[in-house]
């Protein structure tokens, strides 16, 4: 047993971590539920006087929203393509990369690069890439274009529109996934290949003398030894999923969608900075709840389903 | 299958590109191991025992020098073609897979005309287990095994193959040391049983002198000596083999040989011929010393240890050059430990004489 006296040492030594906790954390988690349950809660009209009456009023107005579906749909979009394409993507890498010998460490940086670099930069180098440069003259367009439409002039193409006015909520999706995927390696990347040199290289050894073909190497033996790792990548892939919001700022702007169709590509995130925006505190702290909800629920199916299939 | 090795030599590039120290693993090795034997590589850490067992399996590729399994020539051949069994050292069971998966893995790699049905592979791999009695378990993983039951778990799944050639690398390092001695007698009777050429490593004398038909004694990447086990513990061929086997170990002190017998300091314990005058160390096995009153060579007693059947006299001398000289005797004889001193007879078969210049054995006739 700790000397009595002696405990207010350590409530001083703690209390650092536990006042930013409660300021930064706790009381946060605590005010959304309260805002999320006052009807039409807002700040400023808190600060007026306004009194609020209790119910689950924000809930329904914020599913009764044809914008909110929107946002519901686009994350639930983004979250199902990009994490499976990234995490097989990133497997892949993660194994060429584990498996050469000259150049592991520069190609390793090079695959890393992304990750130290600003999403928004990246957003913006992606969406020149995407871009048609040139603007309208009069009626006429200026045939200048980003240099993926370049490419594929040059393969003998038609150039696509991909994020400017008058684009499809296709290519517009479809930029968004290349981007996010590509945005999303390193990370998997790194946990990838970390899990990869710690699997004990006897196992490879046995599996030679056995004369195991490499695509039963990867599937019966890499793949099951890096279950945990991989597990936590799609995991962590999931919930990052559900919060995008940067990436299509970075690409769209603050319109989150064409110029024509501002928006159009909003995510669960944006929508509860929208809410802020418009003084409507109440409707984003129960979009926050839902999309925590959503995240939990992912979550939980992601650990039962997975919890068959991880060998820790 | 017999294998044969031919001047077989691994040389591992120094790693800083600069130095020039290269490392020879295994120097010049020839020996041909006879079909169905049991054979131990035995030596200290870094003598090339491991080196040459991986050769053999084709995990690494000899600088130069041939294989062969029977009159094949198998130097150039890939791992998975040469048909070998291979138990590591510790283990290398797939933990993600039961018993029965880990057995059965090496089978399913088959194609071709070697494709297996189902049903066969299960009858295989029960065939294996049963063998290495471990039929009982197959539905368990590898982490729910002892130490002895993953050792025999592996031994199944390189067996399963009906390998030409069966490789352990260190078998039994990692059992404590009663199922150490019950999976030395299991090693032997499986190897027994399917007749097996086998081939292990150790660094252990006993564990290598208890169940091989031959063992090969290794120091530095060189062949020390070859031989049965008890012929190279009756006749080493130098002063590290003499040292390598036995326990407790040999006792070696500093003398010379003038005129025809061989002097322990001032003391004349044999009378040898066919010896030239020179200096040498002198090998004494712990059973070729024993206690009595007319001794020709005269120790200081420290004590006695009484161990069950057997006794142990531990005496000093100026000239040993470990810190003790032991004598295994019968606890029926009598030593007087009251007394300052012991006086020991020698047995001319247990006496070895090496030259003090390159530690090779001199042979003498006794007188």
């Amino acid at each position: 047993m700790v000397d009595s006296k002696k405990h207010w040492k350590a409530w001083l030594y703690l209390s650092p971590a536990i006042i930013l906790l409660l300021v930064f954390t706790v009381w946060p988690i605590f005010n959304t539920l309260r805002m999320a349950f006052l009807n039409d809660y807002g700040n400023m009209a808190a600060i007026g006087g306004q009194t609020f009456g209790f119910g689950i009023q924000n809930f329904i107005k914020v599913i009764e929203y044809k914008e909110f579906l929107q946002c519901l749909q686009n994350t639930a979009l983004l979250c199902v393509a990009t994490v499976p394409i990234s995490t097989v993507l990133a497997l892949l890498i993660a194994v060429a990369l584990n498996s050469i010998k000259p150049l592991q460490k520069t190609l390793q940086t090079i695959f890393f690069l992304p990750y130290v670099t600003n999403s928004i930069a990246i957003g913006m180098v992606f969406a020149a890439m995407f871009n048609i440069v040139g603007l309208k003259q009069g009626s006429h367009m200026a045939d200048t274009w980003g240099i993926i439409n370049n490419v594929i002039q040059f393969f003998g193409g038609e150039p696509i529109n991909w994020i400017n006015a008058g684009s499809s909520y296709v290519a517009n999706m479809a930029v968004m996934i290349i981007y996010i995927v590509w945005n999303a390696l390193p990370f998997k990347i790194l946990i990838l290949l970390g899990g990869l040199q710690s699997i004990n290289k006897q196992y490879y050894d046995a599996a030679k003398v056995d004369g195991t073909p490499k695509r039963r190497v990867l599937t019966r033996i890499t793949i099951p030894l890096l279950s945990p790792m991989l597990a936590y990548v799609i995991i962590t892939g999931f919930i990052g999923g559900f919060k995008e919001y940067s990436s299509i700022i970075g690409i769209f702007g603050e319109k989150m969608g064409p110029a024509d169709d501002a928006g159009r590509l909003n995510t669960m995130v944006g929508f509860v900075y929208d809410a802020l925006e418009r003084d409507r505190q109440g409707r984003a702290s129960a979009a926050a709840l839902i999309l925590f909800a959503i995240i939990l629920i992912v979550t939980l199916i992601n650990n039962k389903v997975i919890k068959k299939r991880v060998h820790y | 299958m017999k294998v044969v090795l031919e001047n077989l030599t691994k040389i591992f590039p120094s790693r800083d590109k600069k130095s020039q120290n290269q490392v020879v693993a295994v120097s010049d090795f020839s020996f041909e191991i006879p079909d169905g034997q049991l054979v131990g590589l035995l030596g200290p850490s870094g003598c090339g025992k491991s080196t040459t067992l991986y050769m053999i399996s084709g995990l690494q590729k000899p600088t130069s020098g041939k294989i062969y399994f029977g009159d094949d020539d198998v130097t150039e051949l890939s791992t998975e073609n040469r048909g070998i069994g291979l138990v590591f050292q510790n283990y290398a069971l797939y933990p993600h897979m039961t018993v029965q998966q880990n057995i059965m893995f090496p089978l399913q790699n088959l194609t071709g005309k070697d494709k297996l049905s189902k049903q066969q592979m299960l009858d295989r791999a029960h065939e294996a287990a049963k063998l290495v009695q471990i039929d009982e378990l197959m539905d368990r993983k590898p982490s729910e095994l002892s130490g002895g039951q993953q050792q025999r778990v592996a031994i199944a799944r390189a067996l399963v193959k009906m390998p030409r050639v069966l490789l352990l690398d260190e078998p039994l390092s990692n059992l404590d040391a009663r199922l150490r001695l019950q999976t030395r007698e299991e090693i032997r009777r499986i190897q027994k049983e399917t007749g097996i050429t086998t081939v292990f490593v150790t660094h252990d004398q006993e564990e290598a002198m208890s169940i091989s038909d031959i063992i090969v004694v290794m120091k530095l990447g060189v062949v020390q000596q070859i031989g049965k086990p008890q012929s190279v513990y009756d006749d080493p061929a130098n002063l590290f083999v003499a040292k390598f086997l036995g326990t407790p170990p040999i006792n070696v002190l500093e003398g010379k040989v003038l005129d025809g017998k061989v002097y322990i300091g001032d003391q004349a314990v044999m009378s040898v011929s066919g010896v030239e005058d020179m200096d040498v160390y002198i090998g004494i096995r712990p059973e070729g010393i024993e206690p009595a009153p007319d001794g020709v060579f005269e120790c200081k007693l420290n004590n006695v240890e009484v161990m069950g059947r057997d006794a142990s006299v531990v005496s000093t001398h100026t000239a040993a050059l470990s810190p003790v000289i032991r004598a295994i005797i019968s606890s029926d004889i009598h030593v007087d430990t009251a007394s300052e001193t012991v006086k020991y007879n020698i047995k001319p078969h247990k006496f070895f004489l090496f030259s003090k210049e390159t530690e090779e054995r001199i042979y003498f006739e006794v007188k």
